[in-house]
């Protein structure tokens, strides 16, 4: 049992990493990672409301239809986002001033809206927490890589300390954020390959590291109801 | 019966031209030669280590990026160097020494090792160096700060002057009768041999042009790309009432035109796709010097047909001689 959910905590860092092996939450990635704090903050905000919804959705996952699913997930994760703004707004108005649009924006972030439908919907309350965490995790650990790798070179600073000289601009622009998100990726693979993991190839189900996991998989789906394919 | 083992039987072709990667590179170096002696002429002794070191990071980062990734060694092919002629022709004489070693890394190891080395890289490696310097480095790369030969030359301590390519974009600059007629900033004889702020090798446009008949005389590029290029930049800027001597002469048109928009990996092997992709590059060009933001649209515009390339291809191949396109079968 232990063991049960070490493995759904860890899964969430490398082997099945939000941001780098499944692709999901791109947009918040690339826009706010410009700085070390931005990426921080915005993967604390997103874990705190991931577990949260977590939560809440296996709670009420006997209660909610089938067929109106997606809403209701949408309604308890835009509570807990809000709750998540007023907080940030009152205790930390910097990062909400440099997050700007991209809070709010949690709401329709595909991986919250993603573990709700693919794990939270179908396990009991604790996993869901604790698989929220993993993925809080690693989606917070994903943001400080590349917040840190790409305030370090284009603007030589971090966290605000200066420390290289000369930086290289393009990297808080947006071609350094595809190329470092790029970069991420790899690395996020090639370790997931040493852990055993096949390298993700297809778009489709089979290659989908939730295959099996997913409502969409059992039926032959339409394409929407793919957790991997909502981008956001 | 054995059939006697001299005589191979093999698919064609079966003469070789002697031609090879190393040779055509080796071409182009040639033909660059002319610039690269203009570029220490006018720039001093400061651009001869520019293109020198250059050159050396290129070769190297190849080399070891090509080992790293357990690939054959293809430094021979000369293209390395190639590309590390044109990056350091890219940059302004007075940027600091490591600035074309960061530029090479992006060239060499981001463009062209990533997508597989020579051959498989999807843009010009040389343009992409020079345009992640100048997003990353305004400071050093900026128009404004382009030195003046003429100041190098007197050894004078204002270095910088309006560029051509600055009275472009502000408009500040003379028609084409004035030109031939009064004393500008810039009169066409001192354009023609390079005498004006910009990059190491774009200047003279006189050396650019002899390097240009070498690689025609030697048929490593055909004529059409440049002609076409330069042609469609200087006849639509000359439309909105622009100079165009100004316009061909300032800005790294030729040198973008011969030697860039050309790379064999990146631009249409057909002749109809060679015409499109020509124009497409000087209509971006004229487009971004007449309306953009940026004095300078060349290296924007390769980039952007380059990516283009394969669609050009497509939509051009030609259709062989009696073909008729079957009909698509309905599918049940």
């Amino acid at each position: 049992m232990n063991q049960k959910y070490t493995q759904t905590f860890t899964k969430g860092i490398i082997t099945e990493n939000p941001v780098l092996r499944l692709c999901l939450g791109t947009c918040p990635s690339l826009a706010v990672t410009t700085s070390l704090a931005n990426g921080i903050g915005m993967g604390a905000a997103a874990t705190l409301v991931l577990i949260c919804s977590n939560v809440a959705v296996s709670l009420l996952r006997k209660v909610i239809p089938a067929k109106v699913r997606i809403p209701a997930y949408i309604t308890i994760i835009a509570g807990f986002v809000t709750i998540v703004q007023m907080l940030v707004q009152a205790f930390l108005p910097a990062i909400n001033e440099s997050l700007g649009i991209f809070l709010p924006l949690i709401v329709v972030n595909c991986i919250i809206l993603g573990r709700a439908e693919a794990f939270a919907s179908k396990n009991p309350v604790l996993l869901s927490a604790v698989d929220g965490l993993g993925m809080g995790v690693g989606f917070t650990l994903a943001l400080t890589l590349m917040g840190g790798i790409r305030e370090l070179l284009g603007a030589g600073t971090l966290l605000g300390m200066s420390v290289i000289q000369e930086p290289m601009l393009i990297f808080i622009m947006a071609p350094g954020g595809f190329f470092v998100f790029g970069m991420l990726i790899a690395a996020a693979n090639a370790i997931a390959q040493k852990m055993g993991k096949k390298p993700v190839k297809s778009v489709g189900c089979d290659g989908c590291p939730n295959h099996g996991n997913c409502s969409g998989c059992d039926q032959p789906a339409p394409q929407e109801n793919q957790a991997g394919g909502e981008g956001q | 019966m054995e059939m006697p083992t001299k005589f191979t039987v093999s698919a064609s072709p079966h003469f070789h031209s002697g031609n090879t990667t190393g040779t055509i590179m080796a071409d182009v170096l040639i033909a660059l030669v002319p610039a690269g002696i203009m570029s220490v002429v006018l720039f001093g002794q400061r651009s001869l280590w520019l293109i020198l070191i250059s050159v050396v990071s290129c070769m190297l980062f190849e080399y070891v990026t090509r080992r790293l990734l357990k690939r054959p060694n293809s430094l021979g092919d000369l293209s390395a160097v190639v590309t590390g002629v044109l990056l350091a022709f890219n940059l302004p004489s007075n940027v600091p020494m490591w600035l074309p070693v960061i530029g090479a890394f992006v060239a060499i190891v981001v463009v062209k090792q990533f997508f597989g080395g020579i051959g498989q890289n999807f843009v010009n490696p040389a343009i992409v160096g020079r345009i992640t310097l100048m997003v990353s480095f305004p400071q050093y790369m900026s128009v404004s700060r382009w030195p003046n030969p003429l100041a190098i030359m007197n050894q004078a301590d204002a270095v910088t002057s309006a560029s051509p390519l600055s009275q472009l974009s502000d408009g500040s600059i003379p028609s084409l009768t004035e030109m031939f007629t009064k004393t500008t900033d810039y009169d066409p004889l001192s354009m023609f041999l390079g005498i004006r702020p910009g990059s190491l090798g774009e200047t003279c446009i006189a050396a650019l042009l002899i390097g240009f008949a070498y690689l025609c005389f030697r048929k490593v590029i055909s004529p059409v790309i440049p002609l076409l290029f330069m042609g469609t930049t200087v006849g639509i800027t000359w439309l909105f009432g622009q100079n165009p001597y100004y316009n061909l002469m300032s800005g790294g048109l030729v040198l973008g035109a011969v030697y860039m928009a050309t790379d064999y990996t990146t631009c249409p092997i057909n002749f109809k796709g060679k015409i499109v992709y020509a124009i497409g590059c000087g209509l971006i060009t004229a487009v971004i010097r007449l309306w953009g933001g940026m004095p300078e649209g060349v290296s924007i515009a390769i980039v952007l047909m380059n990516i283009l390339v394969p669609h050009i291809e497509r939509l051009t191949t030609p259709k062989p001689f009696g073909y008729i396109k079957e009909k698509k079968e309905k599918s049940a």
